[in-house]
């Protein structure tokens, strides 16, 4: 089950429909082995369209270093669809490739959404897990780290 | 050539867990068969058609070689090698 808090989800939505009918992404990183999401990365589409997302590699690599170097891994890697349902496409299960990550998904389209789901993809497969939006941390030293700002990734690359 | 080599965590298993290793060559694919010696499968993960596979990105230094030589990019001692999941999908 993911549990996150509230402030990244009302990022996470900010950022899907400013960006829409493009496709938004992202991730959230949050301390490694904690499995909580704190600090979000929003991210440039860089395929531009609006059936598919792309993380440029330059922003990647800076956000990945980032969270190297502060002892965080991705949590949540999350995109938007815009004109379908919140449910993983067959690119999404092909390029899934953080095994640990939860992966949350986010309809625009106005048939569907807003609507979030959250599942995990490993090896081909795709499962559904339950996801709670929390206002606060149970862990106090988690909300402390919440950062819905993005420094290195929207940097200029 | 003594090239540091970062490993993302989908392609660990491959390296016995380990997160960077070190390899040898002077460009990009011999730096890739040298990887294969000793992790073998990793060349698969890293490589279709000839070029960089398309689920993964790889960095010399801060160079996405896609935007390089690709597996042609020239390494120097000391260079660092970045591979990191293609983050994508539809």
């Amino acid at each position: 089950m993911l549990i996150i808090h509230q402030l990244l989800v009302d990022a996470i939505v900010r950022q899907a429909r400013t960006d829409h009918p493009m496709e938004t992404c992202g991730v959230v990183a949050g301390p490694a082995g904690s499995g909580t999401p704190t600090r979000l990365f929003a991210m440039d589409n860089a395929a531009k369209s609006e059936s598919y997302f792309q993380f440029g590699p330059h922003q990647q690599l800076k956000a990945w270093r980032e969270m190297e170097r502060n002892g965080e891994e991705p949590i949540v890697i999350y995109h938007s669809h815009t004109s379908s349902n919140a449910y993983p496409s067959r690119a999404d299960i092909q390029y899934a490739s953080e095994p640990n990550a939860h992966y949350l998904i986010i309809s625009t389209d106005s048939r569907y959404g807003p609507s979030l789901r959250c599942f995990r993809i490993c090896n081909g497969r795709s499962v559904e897990e339950r996801m709670k939006v929390v206002s606060a941390y149970r862990d106090d030293a988690f909300n402390r780290l919440i950062d819905v700002g993005a420094p290195a990734a929207v940097a200029s690359v | 050539m003594q090239i540091a080599v970062t490993i993302p965590t989908i392609l660990r298993p491959l390296t016995g867990d380990q997160k960077q290793v070190t390899a040898h060559g002077r460009t990009l694919a011999e730096l890739i068969d040298n990887l294969e010696q000793f992790y073998p499968g990793i060349k698969k993960r890293l490589v279709a058609e000839g070029k960089a596979h398309s689920f993964v990105n790889i960095y010399v230094n801060d160079d996405d070689v896609r935007f390089a030589d690709n597996l042609d990019t020239t390494l120097r001692d000391g260079d660092n090698v970045t591979i990191l999941p293609a983050v994508a999908g539809g």
